[in-house]
């Protein structure tokens, strides 16, 4: 079957250094991060360690420290940095023409917890 | 034209090869067919543009007035006539009849193929605003572009080039040397986003504004203003004009594939080819911009030359298969140097190596990964580049490099001595220099250590080396090293693993160096991350605030998420919300406004805080805004329950109602309060006044606390009553409020610009000691108002309620969602 991508619209909605926030009826919340050096990533806003919010932590490299008790996460892999364990779920994305897409099986696939 | 141009008889019919395109790839493919076999085919080369084949990267050059047309001519006319190619110029082909295997050109003219290449570059990306086709709009992709930019260079005046990455920064660098007064207009937040860091985009941007340039980035294009049937103007998103006689679109490209999605050929971005270039069709072929392979479109001119090399061997029968570049940038403008290659934005499974040398205006980045290099950027020093690059596309290990990788190959392949850098420094003769900034000699350094300075900081105050810019801090640590071997001592801590200074250097350096932005204290201070980490940027950012009220702009993603909501996070993700209320004094009004807020918003619960206020709990952060419309029609503003600031101020009933009340201590403490809120501080700041010494306030276990007796009011500083409780210590006594307030004011700010962030009143008193902080405020008779002025000013730029401003509609963005997802099906649940 072919990938169907979902349109969020353009990048413009997300200043560098910061994230947003996709909520997903039946399922789990998505957060959109826009690095400092423009990068986009898509993670489920959970953190693994007690489910804080990590579209409101704080974007650094390609990591954001979640704003409940500072685990560093990998926005690539979803991955806890440092000396933490656990791992969050990504989403594939992509830009096009200025516009964020994500994958809408990986969208509607996160079972909330 | 019916039979082949050069028939021979003599020699076996040759193939039909008709390439589409006389660019760069489409002739590069055609003269690495000729060089692996003459005879193989005849050729017909169709181009779009009356021209022969050129190098296009040249034309930034021709527009600058640094080259002429005639210089970067690739493929002359000769060139064509010699290998029998017959050369359709300035006639486009239309359409790719696949069935009949011809091509029909805008002309007219049908010609049968055996083989047709494909290499139609790319189109320029014209943003869909108002008036994209005014006159006066161009693009930068070809010759004729070059010659309606310096047509309209000319006549002077004002050049817009919408788009601020390598193509719309030399064209705004031919432009603004052919004397147009340029604004480039960017929409990111850094130039070059693509190929260069946060740190690398900020250097840029300040080099090509010391040129004049007049950058606007984060800026979006609205539309495009004509004025008298030409364009006028660019108005942005946010209201701003700028004048334009010619704007150059220069926002991106598109690989062209028209041609070939009527000819039915696969695409989805590009031409679908495989590793010898085959399209969908076998007999078609694809080179060159406007190809998609193995997911990937290239816009540079390297990928082209392995692509056709790929696609020469594959005609001739001797595949080999092209397996898609790394690609390396270079900015063409002159005196400025920039280098990017690879990924570079991994900076947490890889790892960062970071030189930054101030007084050179030198930044370079490595990214390597698994002891490779997977990433550089390199700017002001790019002699180094293709060194990395080359290590970079050979996935190199460079374990035994790494001491000195990032000095450049000269240091790192010196050899024994120099790859080790202590051995280096201790090579280094008695006077040469170490540090620059200060003009301290190896012989002075060394002399401090052995006169006992021990630690790195020992050495800066001792002899000064390292402590102005300190990029030579890595000489001075191996000083120490050959000096004193195992007994150096660790410095005082740093700010965080980012940089080699100490809170109190860096707040020193902001002031000494008039470092204004986050990214210049980066830059200046030789940081060793890109962009810093969740500790020092909202210390950086704390700082630069304090330091430049008024003209700093507060950089909100350098705050904790509650400063940035203005509202506490709870653990479930929603946000608790507590209005200030003056002394802990409230009203009807109020009290009402906070149930009605509780009830509209459905808020799980209210609660009386340990700071005399109320706090409404669970508020989700799409409301926030609504909340606070609600609560500042009453009047109330935002309490600051969460913020690095002035708290509360907590007050007992005194003088008016206590049968031993002194003074009124509830006054004086809406007094305090109304002073200072909305300062920021290097944390949290809490205040009390009590009436008399029963202390009802706990006034003595506060940042500042205010004791009324019968003669006037004692001053406490230095309390805390957290985790480590601390009873303060007396600072004055003074006769009256307006001493009081005077005082409160002084003391505040004499905190703010000293403390750390993140050290509260109590442990930096501990740290300086209660006379320092005496001597600070009374040994000058004018201290204390001096400092209270500063205070006084700072307050001006801070108390606005951040909350009038986002129930008026400010960064919505903070606050709602990109879109909520209804899965399929989920519809009509
Ligand atoms: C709401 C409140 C508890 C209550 O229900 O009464 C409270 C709630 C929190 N306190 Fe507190 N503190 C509250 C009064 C106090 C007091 C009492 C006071 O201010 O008189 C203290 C001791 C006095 C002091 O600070 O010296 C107090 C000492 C702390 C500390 C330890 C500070 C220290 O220096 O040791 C922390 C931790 C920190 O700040 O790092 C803390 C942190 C917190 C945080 C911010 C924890 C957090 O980061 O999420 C809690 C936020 C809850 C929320 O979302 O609203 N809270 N906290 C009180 C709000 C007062 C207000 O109106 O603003
Ligand atoms: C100003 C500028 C500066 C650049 N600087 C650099 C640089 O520093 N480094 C770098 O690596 N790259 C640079 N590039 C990119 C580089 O020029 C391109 O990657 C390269 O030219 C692509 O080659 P191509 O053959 O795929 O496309 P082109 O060179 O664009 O050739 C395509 C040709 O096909 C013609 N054509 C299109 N459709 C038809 C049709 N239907 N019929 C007939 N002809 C058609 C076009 O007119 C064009 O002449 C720069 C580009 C520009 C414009
Ligand atoms: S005492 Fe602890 S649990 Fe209670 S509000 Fe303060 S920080 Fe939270
Ligand atoms: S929930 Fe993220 S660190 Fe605890």
């Amino acid at each position: 079957m072919e990938a169907t991508w979902l349109d969020l619209g353009p990048i413009t909605q997300i200043e560098a250094g910061m994230a947003a926030t996709l909520p997903v009826i039946g399922g789990e919340e998505i957060a959109v991060f826009h690095t400092m050096r423009g990068e986009f990533y898509a993670l489920v806003n959970k953190c693994p360690h007690r489910q804080g919010p990590l579209s409101q932590g704080i974007v650094h490299g390609d990591s954001v420290t979640c704003p409940l008790h500072n685990w560093r996460i990998s926005l690539k892999s979803g991955k806890a940095l440092g000396g933490d364990e656990g791992c969050v779920p990504t989403i594939p994305l992509k830009i096009d023409c200025g516009r964020i897409y994500l994958l809408r099986e990986s969208v509607v696939g996160q079972k909330a917890a | 034209m019916n039979a082949p141009t050069t028939f021979d008889p003599a020699r076996p019919a040759c193939e039909k090869l008709v390439v589409i395109g006389n660019g760069m790839a489409g002739c590069r493919a055609v003269e690495e067919i000729l060089e692996r076999d003459r005879e193989r085919f005849n050729v017909v080369i169709f181009g779009a543009e009356p021209r022969v084949n050129y190098n296009r990267i040249m034309l930034s050059p021709v527009l600058a007035g640094e080259k002429t047309f005639d210089e970067i001519v690739l493929n002359t006319a000769e060139w064509y006539a010699e290998n029998d190619i017959e050369l359709v110029s300035g006639d486009a082909v239309d359409h790719i009849d696949r069935e009949r295997k011809t091509v029909v050109s805008r002309s007219g003219r049908v010609e049968p193929y055996d083989k047709l290449l494909i290499a139609t570059g790319s189109d320029p990306f014209i943003i869909p605003v108002p008036g994209r086709d005014l006159p006066g709009v161009v693009t930068f992709r070809d010759l004729d572009d070059v010659d309606k930019m310096l047509a309209a260079a000319d006549q002077g005046g004002n050049a817009v080039v919408i788009g601020g990455g390598l193509l719309g920064l030399e064209a705004a660098h031919g432009l603004s040397l052919r004397g147009m007064n340029v604004t480039v207009i960017h929409l990111m937040p850094t130039l070059m986003e693509r190929q260069l860091d946060e740190a690398a985009g900020w250097l840029l941007k300040q080099e090509l504004e010391r040129r004049g340039q007049t950058i606007l980035t984060g800026a979006d294009t609205e539309e495009i203003v004509e004025k008298d049937g030409h364009v006028g103007a660019v108005r942005l998103k946010d209201g701003r004009e700028v004048p334009a006689d010619i704007v150059v679109m220069a926002v991106g490209i598109r690989p062209a594939t028209m041609l070939a999605k009527t000819g039915g050929l696969e695409c989805e971005r590009g031409i679908m080819v495989d590793d010898h270039m085959v399209t969908s069709d076998p007999d078609v072929l694809a080179v060159g911009e406007c190809v998609q392979h193995r997911g990937q479109c290239y816009g540079l001119v390297a990928p082209l030359w392995e692509m056709c090399r790929a696609l020469a061997d594959h005609l001739t029968e001797q595949p080999s298969g092209y397996r898609g570049s790394v690609t390396s940038t270079k900015l063409k403008v002159s005196g400025i140097d920039v280098f990017s290659a690879g990924d570079f934005s991994g900076g947490d499974e890889g790892e960062d190596i970071v030189m930054r040398d101030a007084a050179r205006g030198v930044y370079k980045r490595l990214v390597l990964r698994d002891n490779r290099i997977v990433g550089a950027v390199l700017y002001g020093d790019t002699g180094d580049g293709n060194w990395y690059f080359d290590l970079l596309r050979k996935e190199e290990d460079v374990s035994d490099l790494r001491e000195g990788l990032i000095f450049g190959q000269a240091f790192a392949l010196g050899g024994g001595a120099l790859a080790d850098p202590n051995a280096a420094v201790a090579a280094l003769s008695d006077d040469a220099e170490i540090c620059g900034c200060n003009g301290v000699t190896k012989g002075k350094v060394v002399q401090c250590i052995l006169g006992g300075a021990a630690s790195l900081d020992a050495v800066r105050s001792g002899c000064k080396a390292s402590a102005s810019c300190g990029s030579c801090t890595g000489l001075v640590e191996s000083l120490l090293m050959l000096t004193l071997g195992d007994e150096v001592q660790a410095g005082a801590s740093t700010m965080c693993k980012c940089t080699s200074f100490g809170h109190d250097d860096v707040r020193r350096l902001i002031l000494e160096k008039e470092l204004k932005a986050i990214p210049q204290v980066m830059q200046e201070l030789h940081w060793t991350t890109p962009d810093g980490c969740a500790s020092c940027r909202p210390a950086l950012n704390y700082y630069l605030l304090c330091a430049w009220p008024g003209k700093y702009e507060d950089d909100q993603k350098s705050r904790f998420v509650n400063e940035r909501l203005h509202a506490n996070i709870q653990k479930d993700g929603t946000y608790s919300v507590v209005p200030r209320m003056w002394g802990g004094l409230t009203t009807p009004q109020e009290l009402r406004a906070i149930a009605d807020v509780v009830e509209k918003f459905d808020a799980r619960m209210v609660k009386v805080t340990g700071g005399q206020r109320l706090d409404i709990f669970g508020i989700r952060k799409e409301d926030l805004p609504a909340v606070w419309a609600d609560l500042g029609a009453a009047g109330m503003v935002s309490g600051h329950a969460y913020g690095k600031s002035l708290r509360t101020v907590k007050t007992c009933v005194g003088l008016e109602w206590c049968r031993f009340g002194t003074q009124d201590s509830t006054g004086l403490g809406v007094k305090l309060e109304q002073m200072s809120w909305g300062s920021w501080m290097p944390h949290k700041f809490k205040m009390a006044v009590s009436g008399c010494p029963r202390n009802c306030a706990e006034a003595t276990i506060k940042d500042f606390g205010v004791v009324c007796v019968d003669s006037g009011y004692e001053l406490h500083i230095g309390g805390n009553g957290g985790i480590k409780v601390r009873a303060t210590d007396l600072l004055c006594k003074v006769a009256t409020e307006e001493e009081a307030l005077e005082t409160c004011a002084a003391f505040i700010q004499l905190y703010r610009e000293d403390a750390h962030y993140l050290e509260r009143t109590a442990p930096w008193l501990e740290r300086k000691g209660i006379e320092w902080i005496k001597a600070q405020m009374f040994d000058d008779p004018d201290a204390v108002r001096r400092l209270a002025a500063r205070f006084r000013h700072s307050q001006q730029f801070m108390q606005d309620d951040p909350w009038a401003k986002r129930a008026a509609g400010e960064r919505r963005d903070l606050h709602s969602h990109l879109a909520t997802v209804v899965p399929a099906g989920m519809e009509y649940a």
